[in-house]
């Protein structure tokens, strides 16, 4: 599949940061109130910094010289890594923040895992991330339960989110090759095993919100390894990449 | 030759880096601010490691640049900056100075309970958070119910 697992496993971890900060940044401007338009600025700000960081050392990882805006802004649709749900439209305000707690309860778990990293480089950008992450969660959580526990179209709007989003978890507990061979060097955890404690801080977070998770199974999948992107990344990297696709090789 | 004997001790330098200050909130240094880890020589080049507050902070370009003039507005000709990102900044290596600056700026100061101990304008107690997040990545911004006044709380990280 790859003969180079760490590249890909860096592009996993970047691309997600970075395609989820850009569809936060998208509020920017936006938001139903001027706090929670700096919040969620101040949130996107946090995931392309430490999309800097990752796919930094994905380029480096690489060995071909290209840099971090290169792997951002030079690259298609099929060659990202990020999983399905963080490049789904943002829909409503409740939409985005369910998206929000959803992705950041992974990710939050996540990166404790990995600074525990045998890569010191993938345990250093961990320790700093986490630190960002705590205070992602904190809020995201905290307007889930109010939104959800709130008046009649708020919480019909939060569980509607959740009902749309939920299909998407699973693809973050996926594993694959890449992943196996991130587990067996110790470089990353088996996702699998991230599951338990997910379940657990989702579940308390949900209960409080007031809100049931769906019965249904199934879930969509193909992102992270970029075999099926949904047609919005495409609509998304227009928008992203259109100064170097219009002007290539320009330079702030 | 004579370069080794005009080579400023370590100690002018962080004196010097001491008298940057941080792009965003000007009335703090970059050494109130604890993101500079380390001045050394190696040789004849001066390595300079600075730790980023949080890895989106646009300031942190500009600091480098700030770092860079005025070392260079000093004389050093040899500079090399080095990022550092493990051990994560804290706002525990806010110097105390620095944390009392911050509080006349109008800048309530980190604690470790999470919350601004009083109001920067009246001292009132009786405070509340308005938002997780403020002006930039490392502010939260509150509220004083005795004043009335908003006001900037530095995130204890």
């Amino acid at each position: 599949m790859t003969d180079n697992p760490l590249f890909e496993f860096l592009l996993r971890m970047g691309d997600n940061t970075l395609i989820l900060g850009h569809r936060v940044s998208e509020w920017c401007g936006h938001s139903p109130v001027l706090e929670e338009d700096i919040a969620l600025a101040n949130t996107a700000l946090d995931l392309i910094g430490q999309t800097q960081m990752w796919l930094g050392l994905a380029a480096e990882v690489e060995g071909k010289g290209s840099s971090a805006d290169d792997l951002a802004f030079l690259r298609d649709a099929w060659d990202f890594r990020n999983v399905l749900m963080v490049e789904l439209p943002n829909g409503d305000f409740g939409q985005t923040m369910m998206r929000q707690f959803l992705f950041d309860a992974w990710q939050s778990i996540m990166l404790g895992r990995l600074m525990q990293s045998s890569d010191k480089r993938v345990a250093d950008i961990a320790e700093k991330a986490s630190k960002e992450v705590a205070y992602h969660v904190e809020r995201s959580g905290d307007t889930v339960v109010g939104l959800g526990d709130g008046t009649e179209e708020s919480h019909n709007r939060m569980q509607a989110a959740l009902d749309y989003l939920y299909a998407y978890v699973a693809e973050m507990f996926e594993s694959d090759a890449v992943d196996k061979a991130m587990a067996e060097a110790g470089i990353a955890p088996d996702l699998a095993s991230l599951r338990d404690e997910y379940d657990a801080l989702i579940g308390r977070v949900l209960a409080e919100a007031t809100l049931a998770l769906p019965k249904a199974k199934f879930s969509h999948k193909g992102g992270r390894d970029g075999f099926r992107h949904t047609e919005h990344l495409g609509h998304l990297l227009t928008q992203m990449q259109w100064l170097q696709r219009a002007y290539p090789g320009a330079t702030w | 030759m004579t370069q080794t004997t005009e080579k400023p001790g370590v100690a002018q330098i962080w004196d010097w880096l001491d008298a940057v200050p941080d792009p965003e909130i000007p009335v703090i240094s970059l050494v109130d601010l604890g993101i500079i880890r380390d001045v050394a020589w190696n040789d004849d080049t001066l390595e300079v490691t600075v730790t980023p507050t949080y890895s989106g902070c646009p300031a942190t370009t500009i600091i480098n640049l700030d770092i860079e003039t005025a070392l260079r507005g000093h004389g050093i000709e040899q500079l090399e900056l080095k990022r550092q990102l493990s051990p994560a900044w804290t706002t525990d290596w806010l110097t105390e100075k620095g944390r009392e600056k911050l509080e006349k700026y109008g800048i309530a100061p980190p604690q470790p309970a999470g919350g601004p101990q009083r109001c920067p304008h009246c001292g009132g107690t009786h405070l509340e958070k308005i938002s997780q997040f403020g002006s930039t990545p490392c502010k939260a911004h509150w509220r004083c119910k005795d004043c009335l006044e908003p006001f900037d709380y530095f995130k204890c990280i």
